[in-house]
């Protein structure tokens, strides 16, 4: 069973290039259609259940703006 | 203190390394290659940094680079390759770093030949790059004082943080002279709080020349400005010799003021009311004098190794006060003495009108001697 | 399913440390953004941030010193590895680069590139290579494909008038003084890791004195291309690497034999 993981994208960075939604394993992320941030994009953000944390839209992300979270291993 | 032959090129090198001179970086270019290849063993004779670049261009963004690092450091050329060095000078003045420069000049324009000549008063005084900025430009007229020039620029630069130019011509640096070399300074050890050492965060520092925005490009033009009247005030340098009740003054610099005053001499010997004013800043340059001089004389005659660069910058005092005749030499001919006497017993029966601009009459004066 | 709290989560990615928190003006999706990160990563890693000196390039990247937390200076154009040589001549306990573009490094500086190379200049380059001229506005390039539009050769780059592109990767590995020269790529997340491995390298290769070192980062200019980026991350793919082929074109042994 894959860790579970969450991420954060900094919406003032964020550029909507869209390589975090294609390059995402588990096809997770989306832009955010309800928001527009202050400089004209609709984010990235994680739509949907199944992130593993595994930072691979990070690795992808021009802007640096996604954090990477996952779940602490037990034992 | 004893004094040494040395040749120009080399004495000047050696007065940079005196001053504390931490690195040099030049390209061969005659007439200032022996300064290349002096530095090429002295400078790591002394544990110091000497690189040859892989053209003036290089080379001048070498001393940029090493400017913004806060050293002391300086690189020679010559007028073609100074012509090459315009933009890395002209970005070194944007971004208020300090350096020195040596054009030992040679008759122009284009590849011209390697024969002295003073071909490059406008592009250095008039220029040194785009973009509005002065350099300071010095033109002295001997070894002795070359090397005594070069010794002192690089205080008056860092002082300033701008561009010093020491002008000569490639007589100078070609020629041996007598010279009293200056005691050695001790390289600086720590540098200044505005250079690039690495630093992190609030501490790091950013040398650029950029101004995107117009209004801080505005104020940075301002900044300069307000520096270049700083040193206007202070930095004016010339020689005056047997002016005091002078009828006639001639106005030389660099190699011309000295032939000039072998002329000079000569009149005086004959009882004539004859001077030299010898402008040894071109830039800034000492208007102020050549306008005492225009009240005081009834004629100026501007001698150059040029087609009359100085002439315009005396006429901007002169014209209209006294009659202003020029001679000059161009390609990289030297005049003689006896040349610039018959100028001074010319002016002395006669005056040319006033509505013909000097150097007009005096390309009519050349045909014979070019044709 | 009980909710995921980031507070009693481990991180695994934030933002280097290097990289100064303000929006870049490159344009969405432009691997600028990745190299730059890339960069920042690994000088972070290497705790060398303080003791780093960069040359930014005449470019898009002209503004590189407003993204990074350490100190930089302003080259004109093509001049980055002379203004380089100057520093780490004068300053050679610290670390200097250059970040230059194909512009910048393969067109009007092709002699101060050469020559850096060629002196064995310990400075690192990464060279941003994204075949036009994007600040500019996406001219023809000496890196611009053979067959490929551009504002300057709207008909394709025609060899037979305008020549073929400059592989600098394999011109400069040919000079003595380069110790380590490898082409990369950013358009995927195999090749964005191997990327970061190898400027990791190239910095060590200027921590041991042992000379020249660049990365070549084929990169993508969705703009200019007229290409989404995602779009233009295949393009690379299937057209840059064929001509500019990824590769380790010179490796110093004593970095062949080095982990990191």
């Amino acid at each position: 069973m894959p860790l579970k993981g969450i991420i954060t994208v900094d919406e003032n960075l964020c550029k909507a290039c869209e390589l975090c939604v294609e390059a995402c394993p588990q096809h997770v992320i989306a832009l955010d259609m309800d928001i527009i941030t202050p400089r004209g994009f609709h984010p990235a953000h994680l739509a949907e259940d199944g992130c593993t944390g595994c930072g691979i839209c990070a690795l992808v992300c021009p802007e640096a703006a996604i954090t990477v979270y996952r779940e602490k291993k037990t034992a | 203190m004893t004094r040494e032959l040395w040749e120009g090129n080399q004495a000047f090198a050696e007065a940079a390394v005196r001053a504390g001179l931490k690195a040099f970086f030049g390209y061969p270019i005659t007439p200032q290659t022996e300064a290349l290849e002096y530095m090429s063993s002295r400078m790591p004779e002394l544990g110091r940094v000497f690189l040859q670049a892989e053209s003036e261009l290089g080379a001048i963004n070498m001393v940029y680079g090493a400017a913004c690092a806060g050293v002391r450091v300086m690189t020679s050329t010559s007028s073609p390759g100074t012509s090459l060095m315009m933009e890395g000078l002209s970005y070194i003045a944007g971004t208020e770093v300090p350096m020195v420069l040596v054009d030992v000049v040679r008759g122009g324009p284009g590849l011209g030949n390697i024969a002295p000549s003073q071909g490059d008063y406008n592009q250095m005084v008039h220029g040194g790059g785009h973009g509005d900025y002065h350099p300071i430009v010095l033109a002295p007229a001997s070894v002795q004082e070359t090397v005594d020039t070069v010794y002192g620029i690089f205080d008056i630069v860092e002082k300033y943080n701008t561009i010093g130019v020491v002008m000569i011509d490639g007589t100078i640096g070609q020629m041996m002279e007598a010279v009293e070399m200056p005691p050695m300074m001790d390289l600086r050890k720590d540098y200044p709080d505005w250079a690039v050492t690495g630093g992190f965060g609030k501490d790091r520092k950013v040398l650029t020349s950029i101004y995107l925005d117009p209004l801080d490009m505005e104020k940075a033009n301002y900044r300069l400005m307000k520096t270049w009247q700083e040193i206007e005030r202070n930095e004016v340098r010339f020689k005056e010799y047997f002016m005091d009740d002078a009828k006639i003054a001639v106005i030389g610099f660099g190699s011309a003021g000295r032939v000039a005053l072998s002329s000079v001499r000569v009149a005086r010997a004959k009882g004539l009311p004859v001077g030299l004013m010898r402008p040894v800043s071109l830039s800034p340059f000492p208007y102020k004098a050549i306008r005492q001089i225009a009240e005081q004389v009834d004629s100026i005659l501007v001698v150059e190794m040029n087609s009359g660069m100085m002439l315009e910058d005396v006429l901007k005092e002169a014209k209209g006060r006294t009659n202003v005749e020029f001679y000059g030499r161009m390609g990289g001919v030297m005049p003689f003495p006896d040349e610039i006497t018959s100028e001074i017993n010319r002016i002395l029966k006669s005056k040319t009108d006033s509505d013909v601009h000097p150097r007009d009459s005096w390309l009519e004066r050349m045909a014979s001697i070019v044709q | 399913m009980a909710t995921l709290d980031i507070k009693d989560m481990e991180i695994v990615y934030q933002r280097p440390d290097s990289l100064i928190d303000i929006n870049t003006h490159y344009c969405p999706g432009c691997t600028h953004g990745i190299a730059h990160r890339l960069v920042a990563e690994v000088l972070d890693e290497m705790n060398l941030s303080d003791k780093t000196i960069g040359v930014a390039p005449v470019g898009c990247s002209v503004f590189a010193y407003n993204y990074f937390n350490f100190d930089f200076v302003e080259a004109s154009h093509g001049r980055a590895p002379a203004m380089a040589t100057g520093i780490k001549r004068v300053r050679p306990d610290r670390v200097v680069f250059t970040y230059q573009g194909d512009g910048d490094m393969v067109s009007i500086g092709t002699g101060e590139i050469v020559a850096a190379a060629g002196r064995g200049e310990n400075i690192t380059v990464i060279f941003i290579n994204n075949a036009n001229f994007g600040m500019t506005g996406g001219q023809m390039a000496p890196t611009t494909l053979p067959g490929m539009k551009t504002s300057s050769s709207p008909n394709g780059r025609d060899v037979e008038q305008m020549g073929y592109p400059i592989r600098a990767s394999e011109l400069l590995a040919s000079q003595d003084g380069a110790s380590y020269i490898v082409r990369r790529s950013l358009h995927d997340p195999k090749n964005i890791r191997m990327a970061k491995k190898a400027i990791r390298l190239a910095f060590e290769t200027q921590l041991r004195g042992l000379g020249f070192s660049m990365v070549e980062l084929l990169s993508t200019c969705p703009t200019n291309w007229h290409l989404t980026p995602p779009k233009a991350s295949k393009w690379l793919e299937e057209k840059m690497i064929p001509y500019y082929p990824l590769n380790d074109y010179k490796v110093h042994p004593s970095i062949i034999e080095l982990k990191v």
